[in-house]
């Protein structure tokens, strides 16, 4: 018996949402009497934190501190339409759309503290503390609670602000097949190191390296926190899930989470992380999206590092340790490539 | 079927319940008491997430018979918290980034309280093995087994 080490490498290339129906996501930010700020949306959080990313966004383009901003995204049925939270597209999408209606209501919101100064609109700015003054002049200054007061109770305004996102729609060209499916593209690039015991099969994975380029970080332990834990989804896909293990009989399928298998705590091994940003031009303050993409690049990097160990090329997903044992005796043993 | 009484305290507090014969203990918690802080994943042993404690031991509440807690005395993440306060370990799972979607986060909780409580400076590889029979799926354990070392005072590193 022997475990033989092998390094794999992949790199990706990720669209960022999908061009179904122009992909569009809706979002209406209000002020309160109070002067927080309420961001709707029908867009939901599945932990990935898109409550974080929208509330900084929404504070960033409003000009307010992030603790005035409460995102509500409690209902599909009475919220603004959106998509979903898929295809990573909640911080391109979803925050583009929370962009465009933060600055309607800023207008709005600029407005109405002109109105109270006595000044033109186009002469005030935030101070991002939740307040408005004249530019250069701060002493002439007004608090968003009392330009929202005002609006509601004296003026008759609402500050509020209407925002979508849509791709327009790209249709196939019949002569070439040609088309633009997305608008902006997320890279990576992985290198992972495993061990394959040829007596037994299994694959121990033994560290990750990885650089992801996603555009701005709009918060960057949330982008951090993704990757780390996709990392280990991408792994999980490689090597373990599957509900079809004899496809096409479905008779000794996993029935659950016992027999359904997947990395527990000891099974996972160090990860270093480089996050590159190059700031896209249609994103929300430059961003993209980490989204799928931290998964992606795992699989064929774990791959390509079976192969670099043993010499075997399994291209059926999850690589188990009986397809390995089976690999590696076609061949008539384990060959170990050249170490890259 | 007829029904048992069944008397046992419920984080620091007596409660008093009747339960049909082969009530888990989960159950008993969620519908009969109303803690709804042990979440049902399986319902088989599996995934963690229904971990409670029982007398200061790890159990999982979803293959516990009700009716075996009689007398004894039941902690759930429900104890953790004290009035606004979190308990260092929920500080540290926060400060940690150590939850997602949060659905493992109770069953993490216990199984953390549980180590700590019986050794309060556990190595990596203690952590580890501590919250080996928890599944979590968005995180990839690391952050967690950070927020655990970072609890008892050990290093939060890789």
């Amino acid at each position: 018996m022997t475990r033989h080490r092998g390094r794999g490498i992949a790199s990706i290339n990720y669209p960022i949402g999908m061009n179904l129906g122009g992909d569009p996501s809706q979002a209406l930010v209000h002020s309160n009497p109070s002067g927080k700020f309420t961001v709707a949306l029908s867009s939901i959080d599945l932990g990935q934190g898109m409550k974080s990313v929208t509330r900084q966004i929404c504070a960033e383009t409003l000009g307010v501190p992030v603790e005035d901003v409460y995102v509500d995204t409690a209902d599909s049925d009475t919220g603004p339409h959106c998509m979903g939270s898929f295809a990573s597209r909640g911080t391109h999408r979803v925050g583009n759309a929370v962009m465009a209606a933060a600055r309607e209501a800023r207008g709005v919101m600029m407005e109405a503290a002109a109105e109270e100064l006595e000044v033109n609109a186009a002469d005030l700015e935030t101070d991002g503390r939740g307040n408005i003054h004249v530019k250069g002049a701060p002493h002439r200054s007004i608090s968003t609670k009392e330009v929202a007061i005002a609006a509601q109770f004296k003026q008759g305004k609402t500050i509020s602000g209407r925002g979508i996102f849509l791709v327009p729609l790209s249709n196939v060209d019949p002569e070439t097949g040609e088309m633009s499916p997305a608008t902006c593209y997320a890279h990576a690039c992985l290198v992972a190191e495993v061990e394959v015991d040829d007596e037994t099969g299994e694959v121990t994975m033994i560290r990750m390296d990885s650089a992801y380029e996603l555009g701005r970080a709009l918060n960057p332990r949330l982008v951090e926190q993704q990757l780390v834990g996709g990392a280990w989804m991408g792994v999980s896909h490689a090597l373990y899930e599957t509900p079809e293990p004899y496809y096409p009989d479905p008779i000794h399928g996993p029935r659950d989470f016992v027999e359904y298998v997947m990395p527990g705590p000891g099974d996972i091994c160090p990860h270093d992380i480089a996050v590159l940003e190059r700031p896209a031009p249609d994103g929300p303050f430059g961003a993209k999206g980490p989204g799928e993409m931290c998964a992606n690049p795992v699989l064929p990097a774990v791959a390509n590092a079976i192969f670099n160990a043993v010499g075997v090329r399994i291209d059926d997903l999850p690589i188990t340790p009986e397809k390995v044992l089976r690999a590696i005796k076609a061949e008539g043993g384990a060959r170990p490539q050249a170490r890259r | 079927m007829a029904k048992t009484a069944l008397q046992f305290r419920h984080n620091g507090s007596d409660v008093a319940i009747f339960v049909d014969g082969g009530t888990n203990l989960l159950v008993a918690l969620r519908e009969l008491i109303g803690d709804m802080t042990p979440k049902f994943g399986c319902g088989q042993g599996g995934c963690g997430t229904c971990s409670v404690l029982i007398d200061g031991e790890l159990h999982l509440s979803c293959l516990t018979l009700a009716e075996t807690v009689a007398g004894r005395s039941v902690e759930t993440l429900d104890s953790l918290k004290q009035g606004p306060n979190l308990h260092p370990l929920q500080r540290a799972f926060a400060d940690n980034f150590a939850a997602q979607c949060g659905y493992c986060t109770p069953g993490m909780l216990m199984a953390a309280k549980a180590l700590l409580d019986r050794n309060p400076s556990p190595s990596r590889a203690e952590v580890v093995e501590a919250i080996s029979g928890n599944i979590c799926r968005c995180t990839g354990y690391e952050p967690i087994i950070n927020a655990i070392l970072a609890a008892s005072g050990g290093r939060a590193s890789a």
